[in-house]
């Protein structure tokens, strides 16, 4: 279990590494993929089966998504010249460091509590309760969350029709033609 | 395989994603620093559950609420970057510096 877990933790801190240094795009999306199904997996090994599927099944598919979105905007096309677009390279080296050995100290420095209580037999039968039970309000807010998400994400992707054409405060006195910029 | 080798994985993968957050101009690959920033809360979540509190389900909520957080933020992300396309023809953080102070 240790060995599995010292596995999953280096292969998904790797992908994670190979995001930001693969020359492309697309190529970041599935490195990204690879961390996130290695948690996944992680999470199997602390009997947190529903959970960790979840995180599986949700992040394919998320990351299927992300693919096309990054090929849409991809830098840098069919890989013909290196891709090395980052400013503040290296404050930003030096602070991600900083705030790793930072946590890492934290981490070790903290008494931490005894465990409370044991995992109980089924996990997921626990969550199930909680989150019709005591933690709806949790699960009603993500609910509000999702659905402002999409209204949102609707509005600000879509392109500005007839409704747009009169300006923002609606002053203009002859709507732009369709196509027109302002 | 204790608690803190959990919280070591969720360590680095925050570094990792908050080095790709700081660094990267292109602003799809700043949410993908963003996403792994988030990987990271996911993994001490679920550890801080196992380890320290099995006994309720709070742990368990809060990675269910991480997960979907890391859905909504990716949404909204490519909608304010489609739209800021459609307006400007940018997709790179250092043409959007607008608010900067």
């Amino acid at each position: 279990m240790a060995v599995a877990f010292w596995i999953l933790a280096v292969v998904s801190v790797a992908a994670g590494i190979a995001v930001f240094v693969v020359d492309s795009m697309a190529r970041a999306t599935f490195a990204l993929l690879a961390s996130l199904l290695a948690v996944g997996l992680a999470f199997l090994l602390i009997d947190l089966e529903y959970l960790g599927v979840l995180i599986i099944l949700m992040m394919v598919m998320e990351m299927l998504v992300m693919a096309v979105f990054m090929i849409m905007y991809m830098m840098n096309p069919a890989g013909l010249m290196p891709m090395k677009m980052v400013h503040n390279h290296r404050a930003a080296m030096i602070i991600s460091a900083a705030v790793f050995v930072l946590l890492v100290a934290g981490i070790f420095l903290t008494s931490w509590p005894p465990r409370g209580g044991e995992p109980p037999a089924d996990p997921t039968h626990q969550l199930g309760l909680a989150v019709m039970g005591p933690k709806m309000l949790v699960m009603m807010v993500i609910g509000v969350a999702i659905l402002a998400t999409m209204i949102s994400t609707v509005v600000l992707a879509t392109h500005r029709g007839r409704y747009a054409r009169y300006g923002d405060d609606l002053e203009r006195k002859r709507p732009l033609d369709p196509g027109e910029e302002s | 395989m204790p608690l803190e080798a959990f919280l070591v994985l969720a360590a680095a993968l925050f570094s990792v994603g908050l080095y790709g957050a700081l660094s990267q101009q292109s602003i799809v690959m700043l949410m993908m620093g963003l996403e792994l920033m988030i990987n990271g809360l996911i993994v001490a979540g679920g550890a801080f559950w196992y380890f320290l509190a099995p006994g309720s389900a709070d742990g368990q909520v809060l990675v269910l609420v991480a997960v979907t957080v890391m859905a909504l933020e990716m949404a909204m992300g490519f909608a304010v970057v489609t739209a800021l396309f459609r307006a400007r023809e940018v997709d790179m953080t250092d043409d959007a510096r607008d608010l900067k102070g």
